[in-house]
């Protein structure tokens, strides 16, 4: 029951967050020189009716105070307004944010199965060579530029052929089945996964070294060594535990850390994620689709940090009080 | 400094960031031509072999080759074909375009040129027939002091924002760290294209950088701030900020003077910590077309060739600056942890 409050509070206490995220983008954006409506009156297969819906639903002949709240209000009910090619913006962010948050999550997956074997590995072994190798080994993955890497991953694939060059499906993907479909979605997820691995797996194997040690250091590591257990037993069911705990709040700044990374990766690697969609509507300065995905990403974001937190409050009790 | 200059690996990582920063300060010095030479009859020429055996099997003074650019009606492309008939002997001090040696002393000698007539590309050129290796180190200008200059303007802002939030404490504290946390929740990158897309078209190169550098501090004030405001809010309560506040302190007085000095050691980690991710940052917005501009040259804006696949293929040596930017971002990451490692009192203890 105490839980479920303090879940509830967390969770309201993003409501006034999200609030100040959507009048600072709303701003950057709307008192910048570029006309939202510049694309649309371009784009001859745009009717002028669709044209003074636009208009009347952004409310551009009032004042931006009021523009704000117009867009608020359409925002909150769903009706993110056309992109300029006159497609519904809902629809095309839905299917970006899905493609993201795969991508997000295999990253994620892929990071902690082998960073917190090898943190532990570095932890156990300190200062061995094997703690140093993987330590290059981080701090040449965390300094790559994730694009120029993304780029020398591409020669790789069209050298070899055996990774397709960029999309998330190959061109009959709606001839195959199920299984085949899957197995398609992973043969392409493979380079964009491995460019973002090498980026963020540097400071999860770090973490959980730095975290691994400060336990073993502690009095009841030190117990249980003074009673006989075996090291094993001693690293797998005492230290591993409290161990990994703190590591929970870097899920969050990891996921944060992804959205923003992968809009590069995604980008050379031209997978429909979110990232790319917003490039591309900066690029074609489309403002509805740009507004709406700058708040997408920032709800991603929040409620990557909200999971994580709740998280940290079911696996750990000490910080209910 | 002395530990870390006992670290060999923070040694080689600092000589490696001195040897660039030295090589960028005299760019024009050592490059063999200035920023916007271009020979369009030589778009994407191959980098220059330089021979020291002659043809004879004697050891000669170093020569090169020029390119001649042919059309190859088989391979349906233009290649470039070394012109046997003439050698052109490397020179060393020789005359070239006309610069100012660190801006104030007319010149125009260069580290390595060629004799009259011959053209010394060490690294290619690129679609534009300009030499790379010269926009490498005219690009190095750029892009390793973009991230010191976006600290400038981070710094007092984050240091002030923390500062005061931190100090006052109550509803100002809540409202400020509120906003900060904003911030902080848009996907940075996402912030990073935005802002620098409704930057307007028509800017001198000087402005553009200008706000470059803004739009990259405008980023990472919030997180720094955070920081900040911890560590004033466990300062703010010792006996000497009690003092000057009895004495008749203003507030900002007390912040500025008394309260912001403590933390300084603070700051400058946090100052070589963060430098790597603005270069990052710096060159993916470049990159994508976004951050510095032709013909202006930074790291990022030269690898925006290499998006191009024939390139990558055909002309390697586009690639160069990626490879730069991995090692001075490795460089500024070691020498961070070292000095992270140095200053954490729990390693300390262990040695």
């Amino acid at each position: 029951m105490k839980l479920i409050k303090y879940i509830l509070k967390r969770i309201i206490q993003v409501i006034p967050l999200l609030f100040i995220v959507s009048i600072i983008s709303f701003f950057i954006i709307r008192l910048s020189p570029v006309d939202p409506l510049a694309e649309l009156r371009l784009n001859p297969s745009i009717s002028q009716e669709v044209l003074q819906k636009e208009t009347k639903r952004l409310g551009l002949d009032k004042p931006i105070i009021v523009q704000y709240g117009l867009w608020a209000k359409s925002f909150v009910k769903g009706d993110l307004g056309i992109t300029s090619s006159g497609e519904k913006v809902s629809v095309k962010i839905k299917e970006r944010v899905f493609n993201t948050l795969i991508l997000a999550f295999c990253v994620v997956f892929m990071t902690w199965i082998t960073g917190i074997p090898l943190g532990i590995i570095s932890a156990v072994k300190q200062n061995s060579f094997i703690d140093r190798f993987l330590m290059v080994l981080a701090s040449v993955g965390m300094a790559i530029p994730s694009f120029f890497f993304a780029i020398l991953l591409l020669i790789f694939a069209v050298k070899t052929g055996w990774f397709p060059v960029g999309g998330l499906t190959s061109y009959n993907f709606s001839d195959l089945n199920f299984f085949e479909k899957t197995l398609d979605i992973a043969h392409h997820l493979v380079l964009p996964v491995t460019v973002l691995f090498t980026i963020s797996i540097a400071g999860l194997q770090r973490q959980m070294r730095a975290n691994m040690l400060d336990v073993l250091d502690s009095d009841y590591v030190k117990f249980a060594r003074a009673k006989g257990l075996s090291e094993f037993k001693i690293i797998f069911k005492h230290a591993l535990r409290n161990a990994i705990n703190p590591l929970i709040t870097l899920l969050g700044f990891e996921f944060a850390g992804l959205l923003s990374g992968a809009a590069l990766t995604e980008y050379v690697f031209q997978y429909p994620g979110l990232g790319r969609l917003i490039l591309e509507a900066v690029m074609k300065s489309d403002i509805n689709l740009v507004m709406a995905s700058l708040m997408i990403g920032s709800i991603m974001l929040v409620l990557g940090n909200l999971i994580a937190d709740i998280l940290l409050l079911i696996t750990d009790p000490r910080i209910r009080t | 400094m002395k530990q870390l200059l006992k670290n060999k690996l923070a040694v080689a990582a600092l000589s490696i960031l001195v040897f660039l920063y030295l090589i960028i300060i005299f760019a024009d010095f050592i490059a063999p031509y200035s920023k916007n030479y271009s020979d369009r009859e030589r778009a994407y020429a191959p980098p220059s072999q330089i021979y020291t055996i002659n043809e004879r099997g004697k050891i000669s003074w170093p020569y090169t080759y020029n390119y001649i650019r042919e059309y190859d009606s088989n391979l349906m492309q233009t290649v470039y074909k070394q012109d046997r008939t003439h050698k052109y002997r490397i020179k060393f001090l020789g005359k070239g375009e006309n610069y100012k040696f660190l801006g104030l002393i007319p010149t125009s000698r260069h580290l390595i040129t060629t004799e009259e007539g011959g053209c010394l590309y060490l690294l290619g050129t690129d679609i534009n027939g300009r030499d790379v290796f010269s926009r490498l180190l005219f690009g190095g200008r750029i892009s390793l002091t973009i991230g010191f200059l976006a600290l400038l303007v981070l710094f007092p802002i984050g240091l002030l924002y923390g500062g005061i939030s931190g100090y006052f404490g109550g509803i100002v504290d809540t409202i400020m760290m509120r906003f900060a946390e904003a911030v902080m929740a848009i996907p940075s990158f996402y912030l990073l294209i935005i802002l620098a897309a409704i930057l307007p078209p028509n800017m001198t190169s000087s402005q553009r950088l200008a706000l470059i550098v803004v739009i990259l501090a405008m980023i990472g004030w919030a997180g720094f701030a955070r920081v900040v405001r911890g560590m004033v809010l466990s300062i703010k309560t010792q006996e000497f900020v009690l003092a000057a506040k009895t004495i008749g302190a203003k507030p900002l007085r007390i912040i500025l003077k008394h309260i912001l000095p403590q933390i300084s050691s603070y700051i400058i980690i946090a100052m070589t910590l963060s430098v790597p991710s603005y270069i990052l940052s710096e060159s993916g917005l470049s990159f994508l077309g976004l951050g510095i501009q032709q013909p202006d040259a930074s790291w990022g804006n030269m690898l925006k060739e290499a998006q191009e696949y024939t390139n990558i293929f055909y002309r390697p040596w586009l690639l160069t600056p990626g490879v730069l930017i991995f090692i001075a971002v490795v460089s500024f990451n070691i020498i961070g942890d070292t000095i992270r490692d140095i200053l954490d009192p729990k390693k300390k203890d262990a040695n």
